[in-house]
């Protein structure tokens, strides 16, 4: 059996590289072997694009993206189809799950420094990958059809016109009509089922090949190429991909999916975060909900775009300023001066900015949730800020600094002082 | 430990609840109790579904209650349907929006738009107001287009509104609802009644959801176990890692 199996893997590798692959990705791939915690991100990201990509295709199987069926076959789905309640909570779940392991992904790119050279091709894609999933969550949460699917594109689209000149133009060309539609709802099934998934798979693809090329950073941000074996020429300090990560990462799956069961299955709602309570009265062109808020993950962002005032009466400033936040990870490798790559043998300086930047980030995402109002507003007679509402001034001081994490990041990092880097990775 | 907390601080702000109407009584509904479930039905298909579809609920899915087809089609089924239909009304939309202003809206998912409390609320707060077209309002949804359907239930309740002046001298207007003339019902039984509706009202807005529990468990049983075994098998490979 052994030989015959030999033969047809022979039979293969004289056609198609299968076991250098293997060997050059798994086998023979080798890793740094003081991977922490903040390490089981990226490949959770990936079980959870697959999970995405299985689930959605047995969604697609029963959803009709049509502005009169789509609500009720999300019901169909979740009553009548075999097990197509957890199908369907497993995909709206799993949404929400790919941002929260993204954004821990991206905040162990931050403290160790992922993104510096030579890995900014890694981080580029990585920030690609964001902006996608982005794409993909808004134009998801469309299909639904519910009030809150329906007037969340609204809001979004409507804020495209408010680009210069060709802002209105841009707009009905996004929605395919006048307001949001059926026109809408079909094209919106298209971007999220095959557009975006498709640029999606490159991007990951071309992320891991980048990583695969230039080898994995360490929470020590040493290069662990430096100190190879004299005979072997395997890094001192790597260890096989395959078996040691496999099995070490199905550790961290198991974790993740004991908290993801646990909210499918006993929480699907996450009290409203996840699955939002308006969302079950069907989309109304003519009922404006009272409060309009995009899911959590988009939050910081929507905070953003309502902190900055508009200028000559247009909303231009905040969308550039939200568009802006995201597309400010894309400058890092650039813009961090520190002699070091990881948080450990950083200074004060880098430290505090970063803190920051994370408290600014979670108050920015806890007030998008919540109307404007929600803290009141000054006393009027208050100076600058009289008469104006609590919220949005919290909102503008957490803006500035979520930015200025960015602007002041060529001198704080410079200036910082920073411990000395071992050769080798520490335990 | 402290990247745990982080962790926890991150997806902390998730678990806080949207509490809309935070001052809403609570409903007294247990969705293990088939018979209070079963009542509920019953209300449901004699007093709403005259005017409220149900279109994504089967009758049949009743069988998830403890009902038999049998029982179903003997108590439940009234104008023809069959077991297996989805809950419609014959009512047209457009002649609804020109009889009461709004067309009544689908009732299969209510429950998970509004909650279970609102909706408790909501059908114990109807009050007689002549202003009004259908000499009906709500405190709970002021000028709703719905008549109070179940006055015959409850009796007819007014709306009492008082001046008080509260310790620091300011004046504020207290509303209260007065059963004025008493239905066949005692309000102890009216608001039982209602607590049997908001419990069908709930189960029929998920009706997978009691097996969705009852698998979760099992589920997180076995990824336990699974756990248990991934760690084992990762520690017996690092053996050799130093």
């Amino acid at each position: 059996m052994g030989k015959y199996l030999t033969g047809l893997l022979g039979w293969v590798d004289e056609r198609f590289p299968l076991t250098a692959n293997y060997k050059a990705h798994l086998s023979e791939y080798y890793a740094p072997k003081n991977f922490n915690f903040w390490y089981f991100f990226g490949s959770l990201a990936l079980l959870v694009l697959v999970m995405q990509i299985i689930t959605g295709i047995f969604l697609t199987m029963h959803y009709k993206p049509d502005a009169d069926m789509a609500f009720a076959s999300v019901e169909y789905i979740m009553r009548d189809v075999s097990w197509g309640w957890l199908i369907r909570y497993m995909h709206s779940t799993g949404a929400s799950m790919f941002f929260v392991v993204v954004y821990l992904h991206m905040f162990r790119g931050l403290i160790y420094g992922s993104y510096r050279n030579p890995r900014e091709l890694i981080w580029l894609f990585g920030v690609g990958i964001f902006l996608c999933l982005m794409g993909e969550a808004f134009f998801g949460y469309l299909l639904p059809w519910g009030q809150m699917s329906y007037w969340g594109a609204q809001v979004i689209i409507n804020l495209f016109t408010s680009i210069p000149f060709v802002g209105p133009d841009v707009s009905l060309w996004l929605r395919g009509d006048y307001t949001v539609s059926d026109a809408t709802l079909n094209r919106f099934f298209a971007f999220h089922v095959i557009a975006l998934p498709l640029v999606l798979l490159g991007l990951v693809a071309a992320h891991l090949i980048a990583l695969h090329e230039v080898g994995s950073n360490n929470p020590d941000g040493v290069e662990i190429k430096k100190h190879k074996d004299p005979v072997t020429h395997i890094p001192l300090d790597g260890i096989p991909f395959h078996p040691y990560y496999t099995v070490k990462d199905i550790v961290g799956v198991a974790v993740f999916l004991i908290v993801f069961s646990a909210i499918i299955f006993f929480a699907p709602e996450m009290g409203g975060y996840f699955l939002e309570a308006n969302n079950f009265i069907p989309a109304d062109p003519l009922k404006t909900p009272p409060h309009i808020a995009p899911v959590w993950y988009f939050t910081p962002y929507y905070s953003i775009l309502r902190a900055v005032p508009p200028i000559l009466n247009s909303q231009f400033p905040g969308v550039a300023a939200m568009g802006l936040s995201v597309v400010a990870f894309a400058f890092l490798p650039w813009l961090d001066r520190s002699p070091v790559k990881s948080i450990r043998y950083r200074g004060a300086q880098y430290k505090t900015w970063l803190t920051l930047f994370v408290v600014s980030f979670l108050i920015l995402g806890y007030l998008g949730t919540e109307p404007s109002t929600i803290w009141g507003t000054f006393d009027a007679k208050a100076v600058i800020v009289g008469g104006a509402d609590r919220a949005t001034v919290v909102a503008r001081i957490f803006t500035t600094v979520y930015f200025l994490f960015f602007v002041l990041m060529p001198w704080y990092t410079k200036i910082d002082k920073t411990k000395p880097v071992p050769e080798r990775v520490t335990g | 430990m402290k990247k745990l907390l982080l962790v926890l601080g991150l997806l902390l702000p998730m678990l806080g609840m949207a509490n809309e109407g935070a001052h809403l009584e609570r409903a007294p509904i247990d969705p293990n109790n088939q018979a209070s479930l079963q009542r509920g039905a019953q209300v449901f298909v004699n007093y709403c579904l005259s005017c409220h579809s149900a279109a994504s609920m089967r009758y049949n899915r009743m069988t998830d209650i403890g009902l038999s087809n049998a029982q179903i089609k003997a108590n439940l089924l009234f104008a023809g349907e069959k077991v297996g239909d989805t809950m419609t009304v014959a009512m047209q939309k457009k002649e609804a929006k020109a009889w009461f202003g709004a067309a009544p809206p689908d009732l299969s998912v209510e429950a998970r738009a509004r909650g279970a409390d609102w909706l408790y609320g909501y059908l114990r707060s109807f009050y007689r107001d002549d202003t009004t077209s259908t000499g009906w309002n709500n405190a709970v949804f002021d000028k709703v287009a719905m008549p109070h359907v179940l006055w015959q239930l409850q009796g007819q309740q007014i709306l009492k509104v008082e001046d008080k002046v509260n310790a620091h001298g300011v004046k504020t207007e207290v509303h209260t609802l007065v059963l004025d003339q008493p239905g066949s019902m005692s309000p102890a039984e009216y608001d039982a009644t209602i607590a049997d509706l908001v419990n069908y009202l709930v189960f029929m807005g998920e009706p997978a959801k009691s097996q969705r529990l009852q698998l979760g468990l099992i589920v997180l049983l076995f990824l336990g176990l699974l756990f248990v075994i991934a760690y084992y098998l990762k520690k017996e490979f690092w053996k050799d890692i130093h």
